[in-house]
């Protein structure tokens, strides 16, 4: 798990829209379009830019999932990852300036 | 002095776009390719056609960019400017049919979208008054179905539909852009009763699909091009909108005729479904 502390927003290049608890992510730069577990749903509602990514994971995702923290956090970091390398979230060790309202 | 230009309007879906050429033999192509879409309606758009020397359509991918109520563009066989204020604009190309064909569809996917419309990569057909689309990846069976619909049905493509929103639902329109069929599509449209996503199977069966597993499918079939983030989320609203609107299936079939059975009664059993709603008091 990492010890560095992870800010993530939404990035303003993408549109979404939730249907039926799943969240619909598009990226208007390349119309790459993704559908998000509900998991990945919390994360990404939560994604403001100022809230640390375990903050989100502890307080959106183990407290609404059964999961195990740990695996809980190294799942959002992947998930995490992987949506930065789509432009979908900003990622920042800083905090970063609003992510995109939904 | 300029060679004088001759027009010729090409309504798909209800818009008609008036297509200017000084090269006689191209506008041939365009009046025999665009046969029975050609329209003498007042033109709501217009391109203007330049021709580069002959050469294959192009297999790189399309980039369709916005400069403030200009639409860029480009790919190795065309370049295209189109103003969206004005209605106007420019393609320099190939004599390339494909590429016209391309243009075509682009532009039109920009004006639909800015409409509420799309076009999608499925087959549609009239049958009993009310649009059938069938939907899914290449090889998936969207042209097999036109082939084995009977002999009543209305063919609108075997490749690209033309979607526009209507009070009550949809409306699929019939569109010259033919696929394996090599056939283009008649000029009209009908509403949308059902559309299907294909998949082949020992038996004919049609599966409920979650509204978010069918927006995902109509999202990855959608015809879109524009890097343009007010646009995406309008497609993204459409796309909501329409599988809120229209029954979308999972229709898995065995290849021969009697699918359309379990279409058609499909369409029975909706319809009487929907009779069966008691009014709100």
């Amino acid at each position: 798990m990492s010890e560095t502390c992870i800010y993530i927003a939404r990035s303003s290049g993408i549109a979404a829209r939730a249907l039926a608890g799943e969240m619909m992510v598009m990226n208007s730069v390349d119309s790459t379009f993704f559908t998000l577990n509900p998991v990945a749903t919390a994360i990404f509602q939560a994604a403001d830019g100022r809230t640390p990514l375990r903050d989100i994971v502890r307080d959106r995702v183990c407290e609404q999932f059964d999961v195990d923290p740990e695996q809980a956090q190294a799942d959002a970091e992947q998930f995490v990852a992987e949506l930065s390398g789509h432009g979908i979230l900003l990622v920042s060790n800083q905090p970063l300036a609003s992510g995109a309202p939904l | 002095m300029a060679a004088p230009r001759t027009v010729a309007c090409v309504e798909i879906g209800g818009i008609p776009i008036a297509l200017s050429t000084s090269d006689e033999g191209f506008l041939d192509l365009l009046r025999q390719r665009y046969d029975g879409f050609l329209s003498s309606s007042p033109p709501e758009f217009e391109l203007e056609f330049d021709l580069t020397s002959t050469g294959p359509a192009s297999d790189d991918d399309v980039r369709v960019r916005r400069e403030g109520d200009e639409w860029l563009i480009k790919r190795g066989d065309f370049r295209a400017r189109w103003d969206s204020r004005t209605g106007r604009g420019s393609v320099r190309q190939n004599a390339n049919p494909y590429s016209l064909d391309s243009v075509l569809r682009i532009l039109h996917s920009l004006i639909l979208a800015q409409r509420g419309g799309f076009l999608l990569h499925a087959a549609s057909v009239i049958c009993d008054g009310r649009a059938y689309l069938f939907s899914g990846v290449s090889g998936a069976g969207k042209t097999t179905m036109t082939r084995l619909a009977p002999e009543d049905i209305t063919l609108l493509t075997d490749e690209i539909s033309y979607l526009r929103p209507n009070a009550e639902g949809y409306s699929a329109f019939g569109t010259p852009f033919a696929g394996e069929l090599a056939q283009a599509g008649e000029n009209c449209a009908a509403p949308v009763s059902a559309l299907f996503f294909l998949e082949q199977g020992p038996e004919n069966r049609v599966d409920e699909m979650s509204s978010a597993e069918a927006v995902r499918r109509l999202m990855r079939n959608i015809l879109f091009f524009a890097e343009d983030h007010g646009l995406v989320e309008k497609l993204l609203a459409t796309a909501c909108d329409f599988a809120a609107r229209v029954p979308i299936r999972r229709l898995t079939f065995y290849p021969d005729a009697r699918v359309w059975e379990e279409v058609r009664n499909f369409a029975r059993n909706f319809a009487a479904n929907l009779q069966e709603v008691p009014e709100r008091v």
